[in-house]
This record gives structure tokens, sequence and C-alpha cells, in this order.
């Protein structure tokens, strides 16, 4: 099953980039198509099952214009900093409890963190993440946990 | 003048002006971590205005959808990248700058 699917999605990008329909373009198309999802027909879809993974693309598709939003404002947050003749800076490292439980979580966080305003992710381990923050008001609103929340929501219930 | 161009203009200027607001934050900022900030976030936002403004020109082609996998693909990496240099940096024990010496751990 995973193979059909990812031979279809190989297809679909080949023909997606190509945009061409001669017979030597498609024919290679569906050979290299073939060839890649026989190698790796396991890492697209993985061992989960398929309506988790479509559940989960709807949820986060549903946060991006958040996280759209935040860029946008930790971007003039940045502008600010950057121009304003005294800096108003004060790095400091913070570190808060890792509690998500599959791999998805931490990465959709640790980008997260590393787009919002004032925020850099550091490192992620099994027990917290470590975050270099550029002011006081950004470290309190990453303890606040409004986005851990939101990406918890993302994650949903199941464990894998 | 065409309203398409006029939009471009727009979003392409915007890019550029985030794009050098970021290098000059490079220049600026203290410590090898602050200057992760701007390069972090200003580039992906500059990236995403100038693409998205290139995508506006082109209107709906499959150009245009190859600039959205692009910027999609910006999205992801440019932050790991960022979390991958920091992290380099954090692990040989590189030490954060501070304001007041002591004041604050």
């Amino acid at each position: 099953m995973s193979f059909i699917l990812t031979a279809s999605i190989m297809f679909a990008f080949w023909i997606l980039l190509s945009g061409e329909f001669s017979f030597i373009l498609i024919l290679s198309g569906v050979f290299s198509s073939l060839l890649v999802s026989y190698m790796s027909h396991d890492l697209l879809i993985g061992k989960g099952d398929i309506k988790l993974g479509l559940t989960r693309t709807i949820r986060f598709i549903k946060y991006l214009p958040w996280l759209l939003w935040q860029i946008v404002l930790a971007n003039l947050d940045l502008v600010y900093r950057t121009l304003h003749p005294k800096m108003p800076i004060n790095p400091r490292i913070i570190n808060f409890k890792n509690d998500f439980k599959t791999d998805l979580g931490m990465v959709i966080l640790a980008n997260s963190i590393t787009l919002t305003p004032g925020t850099v992710t550091i490192e992620v381990n099994e027990n917290e993440f470590i975050v270099h923050t550029i002011a006081e008001e950004a470290a309190q609103s990453l303890i606040s946990g409004e986005m851990q929340a939101r990406v918890k929501k993302i994650e949903g219930e199941h464990n894998v | 003048m065409d309203i398409r161009a006029i939009i471009t203009g727009i979003l392409l200027a915007l890019g550029c002006f985030f794009i050098v607001v970021a290098s000059i934050g490079i220049v600026r900022f203290p410590d090898f971590y602050s200057r992760m900030h701007p390069a972090g976030k200003s580039d992906t936002l500059g990236q995403l205005l100038v693409l998205s403004g290139l995508m506006v020109y082109e209107g709906f082609s499959l150009v245009s959808v190859k600039l959205l996998i692009i910027i999609v693909f910006i999205f992801i990496v440019n932050p790991t990248a960022t979390h991958a240099l920091a992290k380099a940096a954090y692990v040989s024990g590189l030490k954060p700058w501070k304001k007041e010496k002591g004041k604050n751990d």
C-alpha cells in the first residue's frame, strides 16, 4: 500500500516539475518513481497508519495561519531591535520540560520556536528544550505555553 | 500601470527590506547566539516575500507552483539549519553574551 502511494506521489511530483508530456519523459518518470519508491517507500509513509497522518496534516494546515502571523510579528520585533540605536536586547538561555510524545511534535515545536519572536531553539533532547531568547518578553511568552498547547493539538492523543 | 506589477514591486521591496535589516542585524548583534536570530527569521520572511512577489508576477502557472515548493522547502530548512548551527556552538561550549555580567543566569 505504501509502495503504491509513494509511487503515485513521486510520479505526480515528476509531472509537476517537468510539465511536459512527451513519451520519453513520461516513461522515464514512471521508471524513476518506481525505483525511488522501491528503495524508500517505508520512509515517506512509514509504519504509522495513513488516516492519522492525514488528520495531522489537516490540523497542521489549520495551525499555519497563526504561525505565519507570529513570523510577521517576529520580524517586526527584530527590525525594531536591530535598528534601535541602543539595541534593547537582554539575551539569556531558558529551558523547559519536553512533554511531547512524538518526534513530529518536537520538530514542529522546535522549528516554530525558531521562527517566532525572539527565540531560537538550541537543543532538544528527551527531557527538555533549551532555547536562546533575546529579550525578557520573548522568554515570558514561551514559558506561558500557548505554542506548546497549539502543537499538542496537532499531535493529538496517539503515541506514534 | 498594471496592478499586478505594483503588487509585485511592493512585495519585492518589503522582502529586500527584511533581508537588508537581517544583514545589518548580523553585523550589529553582540554574539553568535543573538546573531542567529536575524539569520534564522528575517531570511525566511524575506525570501517568502520575494518569492511570493515573483509568484504574483508569474500568475498561475507551473513556474509559480515550483516557487511555492521552494517557499515550503525554505520554511523547513532555514530554522533547521539555524538550529544545527546553534546546537553545534552550544555543544562545543560557547557561552552566550550577557548584558550585565553575573546578574542573571
